[in-house]
Parts: structure tokens; sequence; C-alpha cells
């Protein structure tokens, strides 16, 4: 066991699969010479040369189709978004051509194809570039969208992912990058697919994925203090959801709140709480909380974009109303 | 010495070698010249068929540019070499050698379609014979056909930098096409990695119901390929020969060099963008300028001038064409439905969660 960070963590798994299997390459902006925008990919072209480790022009919809193409013929290209802001334009890439060949085709195709980068709110960053968007990949069939939390499941399920014969969106976070946390030693992988049961309690059940669990495991800690035993779970997928999970814990502690620092409408978050009304309504003794990214473009000003988004505080507010416990 | 279809006299090509058209002896004119008619005998009937509503939604017929796709494809060795094109695709993937029935069963939406009733027209694909589709998104298809050509970059590198490419792939697209942002995001990646890609923009004259020359900066399409210091060929779309003849040359460059090629082909459709269009933005006179043009009465009647092609031998191939075409429609008929458990099938290559 090696504490390393989440960057650390995601360099590893490439490193790993660049050397296990010629079929992997990466391709970016600023991944090779410069050794990744977040350095995720650092040390990597030295190791494994251009061919391998690919630089691009700033060209979302050309490069994240490019490599649509080349897993059609059986290679597994990583993509690396500088940030899902920028995927954007690669939007018609993802959902018309990577998520959809195998279906138009009739399972004549699979598209083995990872797009991964930092997703979410960080600091200072105004509204075009701290922004969730894990709705928007969740929201596909075809897709498959998995959001590590910490850096032993950024490193597993990145493994995971790159070896999946399905498109897979990773969401990483630029706030997490330098998180650092106990990664086993030897190799292993994530499934797709599985939540993490990070806390069991009896009283609340606090189900999130992704960034926020850090701050859901301290609202579960200041919950902890006030006598309120909160479970925390970690979906680490949020396609396919585990919708087990979430259905047991939900009847378990009959009170759920939802962490999703995502915009409230048609979220995961959203749809989340919808799967716990339809599973565990019989059991539930509160209506289900979404603690949501506020429904407002990112503020630049620090205050006004701390307050849009989740927060410990928030987080507990919610847990206590689950709980009709006076705030 | 085969009857000739034209006995008035004319000299031959200039170049041409006695019994040979294009470098091509008699029995590859005559498979050219049948599967161009095949394609001309399938969109006939397809248009039928849509009219008895046996076709749903939108069919986009090739009649007319059937010397494009038939003669850029017929330059290519399909065992490592790759197809993809746009939405109007039954032409190409008539010419990469599908199975005519399996693409009429896809249009009826039948279970014994080519993608099992779940892509229709827009949707063919053929992954034994490299024929990638098929894709419904204008442009949406060139950044794709440019991966594929990075994988046959990427396959051949592995033998050392500069080594060659294990094949080249060719993606048509139309001038509605050209503006979109895919294009030339795709050509520049195509040049600087020096990709083994031919790209083939069909220049039909109609962006749907938009004249081409209302809406691009440049009267020359080929000239585009300047811009990003790759080759650019204009070529007579209507000549099948011709296209083959630039065709192979962008191939052999691509291969030999690494330089992609854009090649122009001036081409008509006959019918209109798709079944619904009732084509009020253009004359008769200019659709029947066109067909004076028909690119298999050129080639008929080269090959008859060469004595590469007799009445009876060209009544043989419209009749043989005809028949696979009715078989093609018998077996879409005959096709099921598609099981309702269908519908969860094909999504996923690994299955998701229990």
């Amino acid at each position: 066991m090696s504490v390393i960070t989440y960057r650390e963590a995601l360099n590893r798994a490439l490193d790993e699969e660049l050397a296990r299997d010629d079929s992997v390459f990466l391709m970016g902006e600023e991944v090779a010479e410069y050794d990744g925008a977040y350095k995720v990919s650092k040390g990597l072209l030295a190791k494994y040369g251009a061919r391998r480790v690919v630089d691009t022009p700033i060209t979302e919809l050309g490069f994240t189709g490019l490599g649509v193409g080349a897993a059609m013929v059986g290679l597994r290209p990583v993509i690396e978004w500088m940030t899902h802001n920028f995927a954007l334009l690669a939007l018609d890439q993802v959902i018309n051509e990577a998520a959809k060949m195998r279906s138009m085709s009739g399972g004549q195709f699979k598209v083995p194809i990872v797009f991964r980068g930092p997703n979410g709110p960080a600091e200072y960053l105004a509204a075009q570039h701290s922004q969730a968007l894990a709705s928007y990949w969740a929201h596909v069939p075809g897709l498959k969208v998995v959001a590590p939390a910490t850096p032993a499941d950024a490193y597993g399920l990145l493994k995971s992912a790159i070896r999946d014969d399905d498109p897979v969106v990773v969401l990483e976070a630029e706030m997490a990058y330098s998180w650092k946390g106990e990664v086993p030693d030897e190799e292993y992988l994530t499934p797709i697919g599985k939540a993490d049961l990070k806390r069991s309690g009896s009283d609340v059940s606090l189900i999130t994925f992704g960034k926020p669990l850090k701050m859901v495991l301290e609202a579960a800690d200041a919950l902890a203090a006030e006598g309120v035993s909160a479970e925390v779970l970690d979906l680490r997928t949020v396609r396919p959801l585990d919708e087990a999970a979430i259905r047991e814990t939900a009847r378990k502690t009959g009170r759920v709140v939802v962490v999703d620092e995502s915009w409230p409408v048609a979220s995961v978050g959203s749809h989340v709480a919808h799967l716990v009304a339809r599973d565990a309504f019989d059991r539930l003794d509160a209506p289900v909380e979404l603690v949501s990214g506020e429904d407002v473009p990112m503020p630049y000003n620090h205050g006004l974009e701390l307050a849009a988004q989740p927060s410990v505080a928030k987080i507990v507010a919610a847990a206590r109303r689950a709980l009709y416990k006076e705030s | 010495m085969a009857d000739k279809v034209n006995p008035k006299p004319s000299a031959p090509a200039p170049g041409a070698t006695p019994g040979r058209l294009g470098g091509l002896g008699k029995a590859e004119l005559l498979e050219l010249l049948r599967r161009m008619q095949l394609i001309r005998s399938f969109e006939e009937r397809a248009g039928q068929m849509y009219g008895l509503r046996k076709i749903g939604g939108f069919c986009h017929l090739y009649n007319g540019q059937e010397a494009v796709g038939v003669g850029a494809i017929s330059a290519l060795d399909l065992s490592t070499d790759y197809v993809l094109t746009g939405y109007r695709d039954h032409g190409h993937a008539l010419a990469c050698g599908m199975d005519p029935k399996a693409i009429m069963a896809e249009l009826f939406g039948k279970a014994n379609g080519s993608s099992r009733g779940k892509g229709g027209s827009m949707h063919l694909f053929d992954a034994g014979r490299h024929f990638l589709g098929g894709n419904g998104i204008v442009g949406a298809q060139i950044p794709v056909a440019t991966g594929v050509a990075f994988a046959q970059a990427y396959r051949g590198r592995a033998a050392g930098e500069g080594a060659k490419p294990t094949g080249a792939t060719l993606c048509f697209f139309g001038d509605g096409a050209i503006h979109q942002g895919a294009f030339h995001e795709s050509l520049n990646l195509a040049r600087i990695w020096k990709l083994p890609a031919v790209y083939v923009v069909e220049n039909n004259q109609w962006g749907m119901g938009t004249s081409w020359k209302r809406v691009s900066s440049l009267e020359e399409f080929h000239r585009m390929a300047d811009s990003y210091g790759m080759v650019g060929v204009d070529v007579d779309g209507m000549d099948l020969l011709a296209v083959r003849e630039v065709v192979a040359a962008a191939r052999k460059r691509a291969l030999d060099e690494g330089i992609p090629t854009l090649i122009e082909a001036e081409t008509y459709r006959y019918k209109g963008h798709s079944m619904s269009d009732p084509q009020k933005y253009r004359s008769r006179e200019e659709v029947d300028e066109y067909r004076s043009r028909d690119p298999i009465v050129v080639l008929k009647d080269r090959m008859a001038e060469a004595g590469l092609v007799a009445e009876a031998e060209w009544e043989t191939i419209v009749k043989e064409t005809d028949a696979l075409v009715d078989e093609s429609v018998a077996f879409a008929e005959a096709g099921a439905e598609p099981a309702p458990g269908a519908l969860y099938e094909d999504i996923y290559a690994t299955e998701l969660q229990p």
C-alpha cells in the first residue's frame, strides 16, 4: 500500500496499460511534450514515444472523432480532454458516433475508447471552465460513465475503462488531482457499475459520486458528532448505476440525501432520487433530499462560487431535514 | 471480337491499348459496368419500395453518382483498405460488395437486414468488407475515417517511424459536408500525422436544396487541400475510369508517401435529396443535361466503341442485376420483424451489471 495522489494514480494506470497493450495510445492537447495540462501524463512521452503519446492541435471534435475511428478498427484510444468543458465541442462524436456505432451496425462493431479529463467546478474559473457535466454523458445509452473520487478508484476505474470494449467516459476532477490516498501496490481493476459503501450507518443515507465524496464524508463526521449515524454510498459509476446498492441503502435507513455537484435539473442526482422513490417508497420516512449545484452559471467571485456548490453545511442541513431535526 | 453496340467509327482514346480501356481488360470492365447497373437498379427499386411504404424515414438515393463510388472503390484493396461515407450510402455499400439482400432487408427494417433492422438506409455497415458506414450526421464520418487511417499508420509504424501504413482509408462526403468543422479539422490532422487518407467530395451540385455556389467561399473545392498542404485533384465524376485513376494515384501517394489527397468529383444526383424532396430548386433542363452524361452510358459507350461490350452482354447485365434486386426485395419481404427482445441488444459489447 502506498499513499499517492489522484494524479499519480491515474498516471500509474496509464503507464501500466500503455506497457501492457500496444493498441493503447494516449491522445490530447498538451499530453506529450508538456507532460499534461494537469501532469496526469507526466513522463509518458519519454517512456513510450510520440507514436503512443500524441499531442494534438486544439481540435476537440477532430481528435475525439479520430479516436472513434481508431477504436472501430481495434485500437484502444485514451482521449484526454483538457477539461470536460471543452468536450462540448466533441459532443456529436461521443453521442452520435461512439455511443451508437454498435447499435446502428447491429452489433458489428465495438468501440473500446476512453474519454477522460477533469470535470466539475474548480476555483476562480467562472462559468465556462467550472461546471459539472456528468448528466450530459450519463444520459446516453451506449456510453459507460465513471467518476472516481479517490486515488484508489482513479487507478482501478481507469484501468477497467481502458480494458472495457465499450466507450467509457471518465469524470476526473481538477480539485482532486492533488488529493492523496492509499493505493494497493499490486495491480487491480475496480469494476465498472459497482458502488462502494464508504461508511455504514443506520439513520440516513448520503449518496454521491466523484469529487463531492470528500465533503460528504466530512458531513458524515459532523453528523456523527451530533449522534446521527450516516451511511455513505459512493456510486463510483454513474452509467450503469448500481441500482441494487442504491435500493439497499435507501431501504435500510429510510432517509436519503443525494449529493451531486451538477445543476439540479435532469441530473444524475435527480435520477437517483427517482430510483429511491421507485424502489424504496414504502420504506421512506422523509422526502428525498437533493443537494446539488445551484441552478446558475458559475460566478467568478470566490464567495459566490462557493455558494453555488454543495458544501458540508448544506449536506448536514439536508440530512437534518430528512431526520426532521431542528437546524 | 464482340459485336459493337454502337457501330459509328470513332478514334480510340489516346494511349488506349486494343482490347483494354483505362488499363482494364474486358472482364474487369464488365464487372464495373455491372456494379454501376446494380446500384441503378437497386436504387430505382428502393424508390418504388419507399413509395409502397415498405421503407420509411429518410432514404437518399445514389442514382447518377454511380461512377464515383464504383470507380473509387474499384481502386482499393478491401482486404487492407477501408471505406466510410455519409447517409447516401447504398451505392458505396454495393460497390464494396455488400450483399444487396441484406441492404434491402435493412431498408425494410427487418431482422435479416445488415444491421438487424437497427440502422436503416443511412446506417449500412459491413465489417467484413471494411465498409464502416453509413453516417447520418453531415460530415461526421470524416474524423472517424481519419481515425481509421490513423490506426493504419499507427500499426504500420509499430515497425518503426516512417514505416508504411497497413492500408489506406477512403472517405466519401458531399458538397454539403465540406464546410463543416469536422472536415477542416480532419484534413489538418491527416496532414500533420501523414495519415493514409483519401477524401472524396462528391459535388452533386446540391446540398439538399442549396446550390453549393451559394454557400462556398471557393469555386473549386479541391483547392481547399492547399490550406492543409495536401494534394487536391478534380475529376469528372461521371467518368468511372477517370475517378478510378485519380483514386488509385491518391491511394499510392497515401501508402508510399503518407500524403493525403482531397479529390473533388463533379457529379449529379438524379433524384431528390431524399424521398420527400419536391426539387423545386432546380430545373428539368439541368437534370437532363447531366443525364446526357450518364455515367453508365458513358462507360458502356466507350466499351462498345472499343469492342468490349456487346448489346447482348449488356442486356445480360441488366437482366441479372434486376433479378438480383428482385431477389433482394423477396428476401426483405420474407424477413422477420426484429424480436421484441432485440430492443436491448447490440447496445454494449460487454454486458452491464446483472
